[in-house]
């Protein structure tokens, strides 16, 4: 082959290269922006994988889509565990959907870093939700929820009866002396491995906070003071935090839980390996495989009234939304009693409002499922409500393992208090 | 000039090369042949474990893990959770996606990746050992650390569509499968694996063949690659696994349900009250494809291995 010949195919390669970039630079612009394009309003959830829940959403957007011609709700489910990662991917490509659902916990920082705007939403209706389903920031209102989650602790009632322990209950919870007891008693039975499981082979992060931090805000202790929101010293590290680690070493050091539970230790608790375990209503369908032996009590009493943790999964609307007013308008709709109703029926959680409560069988006063209401109602303290929450609970978990799997409390609750500091310090106190 | 023969794997090998003798027999045998047994069982446990528990209801699968009972079909065994999981996941679709774009980046890998490793490894040009230098700096950085920038880049690429009979640009590759594809054909590993490998290719086929008039590409395309079949068995193989496992990249690049790949699919079972059964049904059937691909390409690619001395 020629140089020549050589020269002759490179030019005309070129020129072709050439003609295709001119006819495409030719072709018109397709526009993309975030939140969906003209009319369409895009919605995140975090349920794909749970039909229960993913099904009520369905309807909702299917009854919102057929009640105007003005917006239509297209919606995207993605799995729970790694909902948050999509999410914050999207907010750095500024594709955020318009409407999406976040952890309550999660919301303080999503406004902080922009991604959230607050919600304008009518008072009347923000006014009946329970006080855990909202989530506020900097005195606004950035989310809202359908729902509220809520733990306790799930008992056979024949290990209780034969080691002689009274039933805990909502308005008679046990003192940290009657526990005591009751796992001192259950224990010298002999017919559990363990007296009560606390569920620590969930190595996900944020369990071991809501799991556990209740517990220490029972013994008066805290994540954080929240006066202010600057510093966790002497809540985190001061002599109740110390009497609640002590207590939470205790358990494993008296053979009452295991170090590090199984993977699932609600099975576990159901096969008869356990007497008494630390879970969530989302477990409250398996607690009937026990039938009248399943019975689920309130956290005891460590001296601050029983804790549990409050505030699920809500709504929230982006920064970035082209059509504010009209998402706004999808999160008024979805709060319609007979929905909010209807998810708590499907999913097994309670009703963000007093109205739903009393259309469902069983959350009704009196009713099977009323624990969890009263409980929520009365116990639940919401996580702290501050952008530095994704270290707090970072922290604190990596704290809790430690302390659980043996070590020095106060070294470790000091050094916990020191990194969180030391993040505050670091970001400026996250605008507080 | 040297006489080149062939072995069964495909290495082309000097007729002078010392071969091994063969291993001995009696006990020493016998003893690693159980020892191998071992060590494949012990390795084939988790696989074993998950196919079983498919079969099992949740509270079965953890009253079993005391005893031997996990790794055997026994007790109130069922086809439930494969149900289950056609009713949680459209595990089908996801299936087709991992394949499409799996087979995709494999094809195109061992396309892009074996001509850049050619043109490293047969041409002599200046800055050859530069480049190379620079391809093999690149795996020591984890994807970890660029995937939030490519994020950014990808999000700024344009790409041609057709709406309504026109071609149009868009801006951005997110929630495509050219996002899932592109990024990971271009791979330093496989190159430099190529590039090994073309290495132990005598030289002198390509100056016969230049002689005989044959063009690089030629030369490429009818002496290298035909002799580069383990190579290529093992390149597409340590391909097909990274993209056949992608989890961090879809989930970030890709929203729509019907984009995803298989391995997002998992995390549908992590609910709060998680389905181990299903989600072992699921592992399971996902696990398959990867297994007849390995099984099929065993011989070379262990071969490969053995030959380059490369570890995936």
């Amino acid at each position: 082959m020629s140089r020549f010949m050589i020269e002759r195919r490179g030019t005309a390669v070129l020129a072709g290269v050439a003609t295709a970039a001119l006819a495409l630079s030719a072709c018109g612009v397709a526009s993309t922006s975030s939140g969906g394009s003209a009319g369409e309003l895009t919605l995140w959830t975090h349920n794909a994988g749970n039909p229960a829940e993913l099904g009520v959403i369905n309807q909702i957007v299917a009854d919102y889509n057929a009640s105007q011609s003005k917006y239509t709700v297209k919606l995207q489910a993605f799995p729970q565990e790694s909902y948050n990662d999509a999410v914050v991917a999207a907010a750095t490509a500024k594709k955020l959907p318009c409407v999406l659902d976040a952890d309550a916990p999660t919301v303080p920082n999503w406004a902080y870093a922009g991604y959230l705007t607050p919600l304008d939403l009518p008072q009347d209706l923000v006014s009946k939700q329970l006080k855990s389903t909202l989530g506020n920031y900097q005195g606004k209102l950035y989310s809202i929820g359908m729902y509220d989650a809520a733990l306790g602790l799930f008992a056979r009632k024949s290990a209780l009866e034969a080691a002689g322990v009274r039933i805990a209950t909502v308005d008679n919870p046990w003192t940290a002396q009657e526990f005591a007891d009751a796992l001192a008693k259950i224990k010298a039975d002999g017919k559990y491995q363990y007296a009560f499981d606390l569920g620590t082979g969930d190595s996900g992060t944020e369990w071991w906070t809501y799991g556990y931090s209740p517990f220490l805000q029972s013994f008066g202790g805290d994540l954080i003071d929240r006066n202010g929101y600057k510093t966790a010293g002497g809540v985190l590290n001061g002599d109740a935090a110390l009497k609640w680690a002590s207590w939470f070493q205790g358990l494993v050091k008296n053979g009452y839980t295991p170090a590090k539970s199984s993977t699932d230790a609600f099975a576990d608790f159901v096969n008869g390996k356990s007497a008494m375990v630390w879970s969530g209503i989302w477990h409250s369908g398996n607690l009937s495989k026990l039938g009248a032996d399943g019975i689920v009590m309130p956290p005891p009493d460590f001296g601050n009234g029983p804790k549990i943790g409050g505030g699920s999964w809500q709504w929230a609307v982006s920064s970035t939304c082209g059509e504010k007013a009209a998402a706004m308008d999808y999160i008024t709709f979805s709060l319609n009693k007979k929905y909010l109703a209807e998810m708590a029926e499907k999913q097994n959680v309670i009703p963000a409002t007093e109205e739903a409560a009393a259309m469902v069988d069983g959350w009704q006063p009196g009713g099977a499922k009323r624990f969890f209401l009263d409980e929520s109602a009365k116990y639940a303290m919401i996580r702290p409500p501050t952008p530095g929450y994704p270290f707090l609970t970072t922290t604190f978990a990596k704290a809790a393992q430690d302390i659980i799997a043996g070590g020095d409390p106060k070294t470790i609750l000091d050094q916990a208090v020191s990194d969180i500091d030391a993040d505050l310090k670091a970001n400026n106190h996250y605008g507080f | 000039m040297a006489t080149i023969t062939t072995t069964r794997d495909g290495v082309p090998r000097a007729a002078s090369q010392p071969t091994r003798g063969r291993p001995d027999r009696g006990f020493g045998t016998i003893g690693g042949y159980i020892g191998r047994t071992v060590l494949a069982l012990f390795f084939a446990f988790p696989i074993i474990f998950m196919f079983a528990s498919s079969l099992k209801p949740d509270n079965q699968i953890f009253a079993d893990l005391s005893s031997l009972r996990a790794f055997l079909p026994v007790g109130d065994i069922s086809m439930d959770n494969y149900k289950a999981v056609f009713d949680t996941v459209p595990a089908w679709r996801f299936l087709a996606n991992s394949i499409g774009v799996s087979l995709l980046t494999v094809v195109l890998g061992v396309l892009v990746n074996s001509l850049a490793a050619f043109a490293l490894s047969r041409m002599r040009w200046r800055g050859r050992g530069f480049v190379l230098a620079a391809i093999i700096a690149t795996l020591v950085v984890p994807f970890e650390t660029f995937a939030l920038p490519l994020l950014w880049w990808v999000n700024k690429l344009p790409w041609l569509v057709m709406q309504n009979g026109q071609p149009m640009w868009t801006l951005g590759w997110l929630d495509s499968y050219q996002v899932q594809i592109i990024p990971f054909i271009a791979n330093a590993f496989s190159i430099y694996l190529y590039y090994s490998y073309f290495s132990t290719i005598p030289k002198e086929l390509d100056e016969a063949a230049r002689i005989d008039g044959a063009s690089w590409f030629r030369i490429y395309r009818s002496i290298i690659m035909p002799l580069a079949g383990p190579a290529t068995a093992t390149v597409a193989i340590l391909t097909f696994l990274p993209a056949w496992n992608q989890f961090l990249w879809p989930l970030m690049a890709v929203q729509s349900e019907n984009l995803r790949p298989v391995m997002v699919g998992v995390q549908y079972f992590f609910q709060l009250d998680v389905a181990w059964g299903p989600m072992m049904a699921y592992a399971s059937l996902i696990t398959i494809p990867v297994l007849a691909l390995f099984l099929s390409f065993q011989r070379a690619f262990i071969g490969s291995i053995a030959s380059s001395g490369v570890k995936g």
